[in-house]
């Protein structure tokens, strides 16, 4: 039964590759079995509509009915009078249809355009025989020869961790790791990307998800999270690749690309904490670092303007001095209210410049 | 005949596709992913397109072949390398601590014969694997300590890994070519939890340091500006220790009692002695 299988998808295969010679367009029921051959010139696409497609030949009666179409249009394509009766003998369009249906088929299984970025792989009677560049190429025809088209120079891209799952990893110093990382990837030996492994994008999720866990037990959370994220991007591309090759996949990996590495959600507050006090420590520095600007400055103010004034003051102190003196009285005295006590051990009992003022208001001080 | 089949097309279409079937029957093709045990009459005689270790790809094997229709049947098994995933295992370590692993296998059939007496199809052998690569995984982890999963020794142990299931799997005629862990988590609930609290924890205290070392870096900045500035004063007022008390006076006096635009002082009531130096002149130059 596996056998009959077997040739079955391979029939259908051939059905599905050979296009109708009248295309599949304009099918008005092409299993339709009363004998009206006048009409049957526009019925449509001898192997009845696609679900047929799938059915066992020689078991169900669409085929058959199919074929009798197909004989019946034939007639009526090569000169049948319209009325053409079931059975009646026309032999040579018979062969005439058989052989163009032949010709078509050779036709459609034996050119192959391949496009450029894509490789034919080319098996003869199930075994590899050849690879196909871009161009057009011959084979031989369909059930002999098929062709099985790969996109080599496309690459693919599988995106690992989804960003908001809660997806950890454990890193070498025991902490978790939430991560999100694509996989880029083409395929260098289409033969062996076809025979070699059983569920190729499969084993690459899992061998991207190995690596990449293995490598980041061995680095600490903050190199995941930082400065290192390139290196263990190419590391972990060199170890998928070393374990690909191992099993002889014929795929490429082009490079891993983390795109989020962050702490978990549950602890991500503590994390933000940390980059807080990063902040904080450097607010405390610029302040100090502002201040002792401004100390400095002042300080050097301050000297420069005490030697300016010593250098003079040396030339002449005592005059200098007396200067210096009555300059600031002056000003001092005239700014302050002044009472002057003539005798000694009398107190001013009144405050004698608040009268004088008169009606302004009495202003709180400070006891004399 | 041309007579009949026209007098019956449907009778000659059956008879043609049974003929082909059976012709087709005969000769089956063997895909290059393929390998077919031939039973006949449930007893296997022989094997076609057996995989063979570095035979090159449309090498022998694959290709057309024949067989008794009817009388022989074809049992596929798969010759690319295939994957056993294992269930989620809980695995404790030595140091009693439990970690969540998942692992996966590689294995190709390499006897499809041994393969189908033992198992029958691929998809019993998957089932009978699967349990034993669990079983493995978990006697092989439990002998080492947790903090030795998260090592590159980890490979290792996994070799250790393949290597007894290995063996057990040439019983079923089949070839482990890798085993590896897929992840290791913790598990959820108490362990995943403290594991939580410990991350958590180590940060509050790396903000703390962060901030302490922050603060002492500002204070020692501080204290070096402070000192830059008395040296600074030093060097300057140490040349007349005597002027600068009578300058820095003046200065202060000025500051204290007239104050500067933008800072005025209280108002202030100065009552003075005759006596004051200020104020001898007053008395007259008699005096």
């Amino acid at each position: 039964m596996d056998i009959l299988t077997g040739w079955g998808g391979r029939i259908r295969g051939l059905f599905a590759d050979t296009k109708g010679p009248w295309g599949s367009s304009g099918s008005d029921g092409g299993d339709d079995a009363s004998p009206s051959g006048g009409d049957g010139g526009k019925s449509g696409n001898p192997w009845g509509d696609a679900p047929k497609r799938g059915r066992r030949p020689g078991l169900g009666g669409a085929n058959v009915s199919s074929l009798d179409d197909l004989l019946r249009r034939g007639r009526a394509r090569f000169g049948g009078d319209g009325g053409g009766l079931p059975g009646r003998p026309a032999g040579s369009l018979i062969i005439w249809a058989i052989v163009a249906a032949l010709l078509l088929w050779l036709i459609s299984t034996s050119f192959h355009a391949i496009s450029p970025g894509q490789r034919g792989v080319v098996t003869q009677f199930g075994r590899y025989s050849r690879t196909l560049g871009p161009g057009v190429s011959f084979t031989l025809p369909s059930p002999i020869e098929q062709v099985t088209k790969l996109d080599v120079e496309n690459i693919r891209s599988i995106d690992m961790g989804a960003e908001g799952s809660d997806d950890l990893m454990l890193t070498g110093d025991q902490n978790l790791l939430d991560l999100a990382y694509s996989v880029r990837w083409n395929i260098a030996n289409p033969e062996r990307y076809l025979f070699q492994m059983d569920q190729p994008d499969e084993t690459i999720r899992e061998v991207a998800e190995s690596s990449m866990r293995a490598v980041i037990s061995q680095v600490s959370l903050n190199d995941a999270m930082g400065d290192r994220r390139a290196e263990i991007e190419t590391q972990v591309a060199e170890n998928m690749q070393r374990i690909l090759n191992s099993y002889r996949s014929g795929i490429q990996v082009q490079g891993i690309a983390i795109k989020q590495a962050d702490p978990p959600d549950a602890v991500n507050d503590a994390f933000k904490q940390v980059t807080a006090a990063q902040q904080d420590a450097q607010t405390y520095i610029n302040n100090a670092n502002a201040y002792a600007l401004q100390l400095g400055q002042k300080a050097q103010g301050e000297a420069t303007s005490f030697d300016k004034v010593y250098e003079q003051y040396k030339l002449a102190p005592d005059v200098t001095r007396k200067r210096m003196y009555y300059e600031t009285m002056e000003q001092v005295l005239s700014k302050v209210d002044k009472t002057i006590v003539e005798a000694p051990g009398v107190n001013s009992y009144l405050p004698l410049p608040q009268l004088q003022k008169g009606q302004q208001p009495p202003q709180p001080e400070r006891a004399q | 005949m041309i007579d009949s089949i026209r007098r019956h097309p449907l009778i000659a279409v059956v008879v043609a596709f049974l003929a082909l079937f059976i012709l087709l029957g005969s000769f089956p093709i063997i895909p290059e992913t393929k390998q077919a045990v031939v039973v006949r009459f449930g007893k296997p005689v022989r094997i076609l397109g057996r995989y063979e270790a570095g035979r090159p790809i449309g090498g022998a094997g694959a290709g057309i072949s024949w067989r008794i229709p009817f009388v022989e049947q074809l049992v596929w098994i798969d010759k690319r390398v295939q994957n056993v995933d294992m269930q989620r295992q809980q695995v404790l370590s030595t140091d009693q601590r439990r970690l969540q692993v998942d692992a996966f296998a590689r294995y190709r059939i390499v006897d499809p014969l041994l393969m189908y007496i033992r198992a029958g199809n691929e998809q019993q052998l998957t089932e009978q694997l699967r349990p034993i690569l669990g079983s493995e995984v978990r006697n092989e982890l439990g002998r080492i300590e947790f903090a030795q999963l998260l090592t590159p020794e980890r490979q290792g142990i996994m070799n250790d890994v393949r290597t007894s299931l290995n063996r057990i799997a040439l019983q079923y005629g089949v070839e482990v070519l890798d085993v590896r862990i897929k992840r290791t988590d913790l598990p959820d609930g108490a362990p995943l939890s403290s594991a939580f609290d410990r991350m958590r924890t180590a940060r509050e205290q790396e903000a703390r340091s962060i901030r302490a070392e922050g603060a002492k870096r500002a204070a020692i900045i501080q204290a070096e500006a402070d000192a830059n500035a008395a040296k600074t004063y030093a060097a300057s007022f140490g040349k007349d220790p005597d002027f600068y008390d009578f300058y820095r006076a003046m200065q202060s006096y000025r500051s204290t009692f007239v104050g500067e635009a933008n800072k005025p002082v209280a108002s202030t009531t100065v009552v003075l002695s005759p006596q004051n130096d200020y104020l001898k002149e007053f008395s007259g130059r008699a005096r």
